[in-house]
């Protein structure tokens, strides 16, 4: 399916929160973890941001994040417990843009919302979302909004 | 092991069912997991360049799994299958900032002379080279190089956990070696991190101990915690249990928590992405001065060593991801009736940090949060009119005064060292037993240290008894003073 509009995500304040701290506070190393929420047709809608242990080797945690096959299962069983479905990941960069990067696009899978945060000196700076394409040629972002927001 | 092909049944994620007509799962014949993947991928050519690279090799974030084995540490691709096997595609979910490939770590490869020292665990299908290099591969912090502390480091460090963070300011001191085996009589004196560095580094030179010689505080929580894997709660105050509770629910690290308590003792696993964490079962901390330290209410020695080993093998199930871990249980072990006991915790959905609106978003001032003020406000102060010495009593007695001297301490200590000419009324009786002093008659109150007399003068004056004194510094400042035959405890 081709997308015409921009997929959107909406994600509460809290778990936005979430997402800031663990970044801020993982850094200057990339801190990551999983969206759980639930899919309808015009959107997806996040309500638990789940900080992961990063298990990428520590020596170059400054500039990549692992969430491991053992991490993504049991977040999936979390997810189910609640009645939710894992829609997607976050990660920050630190001290880079919160665009993913070719490294990003080798390794993403594609359906899932992936969120990235930006975190220059310690402060996060800018949250974006991104989906990887069908073809995996690009990522077509995700306009990632606050539930006081209206349509 | 039969040849030939089987039928397998392949369970696809998520990501990927919308390439594969949405379905969950597939069924094929093939003789390995290789081919049962190619074939897959012949019926859904959508999922192919999902799945494969370039060169035509399995992507390297794609993981497989056979049953619950991960592929890779059986014979990959080239596993065989058997009838009615489950294979599993599982994403693993990375990125970074840089265009470079990195090399697979090598750091967790094992040494002819591992593989020797860690046999009786990798003959054991449980853990096996897989297993222990997983453990050599951790990281784990201790916070707290004491009772707990004590087992905690000597057994993940001979299990060979690569990286062991200890966090602890202390020293050694003699009382300390009732109960904390990780140090000797040679010690005493020493920073404990010292000592247990030099210990464990013994016991397995292919470890890496790192020492955190400072009182974790919300300053350098974060920064420290950050860099494991896993945190081991080994504290004996709660500010800190609370803090590290805390911590670890922001980063995302579980949490292996034990306590104990002169004969009881309690284990848990707190991860906040599965269970409840230490606010979802104590929301409130207790108010201060309720619960008694170790130096105020003694403690069983062996019973950290009991309780330390068992927060030490959770923390290796979760390295190892075997077994069943107390994530979401509490268990209660009672040394005097030998008995285990256990109760299901739940994830307080209120919880205001672990919950689904936490309001606690950053680390916060423990021990106000503890009703600890930050200069302690001694619980009583004694005019310094009522304040007598040990010298001074001698002088008293010398000069023919007879005061009667009162012993405010329990039974059992009257045994280990006691002032000649006193009598014994425990602390908690001074009150309903006051009626067997005489009011008129000068009346001197010492115990351990003056800290109970102090509370029994307040009581006895609150009853009209004019003629008090506390003795300073009580029986161990009558043994420094007076009589050094006296030993202290």
């Amino acid at each position: 399916m081709t997308a015409v509009e921009t997929a959107r995500l909406t994600l509460p304040d809290d778990a936005r929160a979430v997402i800031v701290r663990h970044g801020e506070a993982s850094y200057p190393h990339e801190c990551c973890g999983v969206l759980l929420g639930r899919e309808t047709d015009e959107a997806r809608s996040v309500e638990r941001a789940l900080p992961i242990e990063n298990r990428w080797d520590v020596a170059e945690r400054g500039n990549r994040f692992l969430i491991g096959p053992d991490d993504v299962l049991r977040a999936e069983r979390a997810a189910r417990r609640q009645g939710l479905d894992v829609l997607g990941f976050y990660h920050s960069h630190p001290d880079d843009e919160a665009r993913p990067s070719t490294f990003d696009r080798d390794h993403a899978w594609p359906w899932y919302t992936y969120l990235i945060a930006s975190i220059r000196a310690g402060r996060c700076v800018e949250l974006a979302g991104w989906e990887l394409r069908a073809d995996r040629s690009a990522y077509d972002p995700v306009r990632v909004r606050r539930e006081s927001e209206s349509e | 092991m039969t040849s030939g092909t089987a039928e397998a049944t392949i369970h696809i994620p998520t990501a990927l069912r919308g390439f594969a007509g949405g379905a969950r799962s597939h069924d094929v014949s093939a003789a390995t997991v290789g081919q049962a993947l190619r074939r897959l991928a012949d019926t859904y050519p959508a999922l192919r360049p999902h799945l494969y690279n370039e060169s035509g090799g399995l992507r390297r974030f794609v993981n497989v799994y056979l049953g619950e084995e991960d592929i890779r540490y059986l014979q990959g691709e080239d596993t065989p299958l058997d009838a009615g096997a489950e294979v599993t595609i599982v994403p693993s979910i990375a990125g970074g900032a840089l265009e470079a490939e990195t090399a697979e770590a090598t750091r967790s490869v094992l040494s002819h002379d591992e593989v020797l020292r860690y046999s009786r665990h990798l003959i054991m299908p449980e853990v096996a080279l897989v297993g222990q290099e997983k453990l050599k591969a951790a990281r784990v912090l201790l916070v707290g190089a004491g009772g707990l502390g004590s087992p905690l480091g000597l057994y993940l460090a001979a299990a060979g956990v690569g990286t062991l963070g200890l966090v602890d300011a202390d020293v050694v001191d003699v009382t300390n070696l009732q109960r904390q085996v990780l140090y000797g009589t040679r010690d005493i004196g020493t920073p404990k991190l010292e000592a247990a560095a030099r210990r464990l580094r013994d016991l397995n030179p292919h470890i890496t101990v790192v020492r955190h010689d400072v009182q974790l505080s919300s300053e350098n929580a974060l920064e420290i915690i950050k860099d494991y894997d896993i945190v081991v709660d080994g504290t004996d105050n709660f500010p800190t249990r609370y803090l590290v509770n805390d911590a670890c629910v922001m980063l995302g690290k579980p949490n292996v928590y034990g306590s104990i308590f002169r004969f009881e003792g309690q284990v848990s696993v707190f991860h906040a992405a599965e269970g409840p964490c230490y606010r979802c079962l104590y929301p409130t901390p207790p108010p201060p001065g309720l619960v008694p330290s170790c130096a105020e209410g003694g403690v069983l020695g062996i019973l950290p060593g009991t309780v330390g080993a068992m927060q030490a093998t959770e923390v290796v199930k979760l390295i190892l991801g075997i077994g069943e871990p107390l994530i979401g249980r509490l268990l209660r072990y009672d040394a005097l009736e030998m008995r285990f006991a256990e109760f299901r915790l739940r994830k307080d959905p209120d919880c205001p940090i672990c919950g689904e609106h936490p309001t606690v978003t950053e680390l916060v001032d423990y021990l106000q949060f503890c009703g600890i003020h930050p200069q302690p406000a001694p619980t009583e102060v004694v005019a310094p009119e009522l304040q007598l010495t040990p010298t001074e009593l001698v002088a008293l007695r010398a000069a023919g005064r007879r005061p009667l001297v009162v012993d405010v301490r329990e039974p059992h200590e009257r045994e280990i060292a006691v002032i000649p000419d006193s009598i014994l009324i425990p602390v908690d009786q001074i009150v309903e037993r006051a009626g067997e002093l005489d009011r008129e008659r000068e009346i001197v109150l010492y115990c351990r240290t003056g800290v109970r007399s102090a509370r029994a003068l307040k009581e006895l004056r609150a009853a009209g008894f004019g003629r008090l004194k506390n003795l300073t510094g009580g029986i161990h400042a009558w043994a420094d003073e007076v009589d050094p035959s006296l030993p202290k405890y």
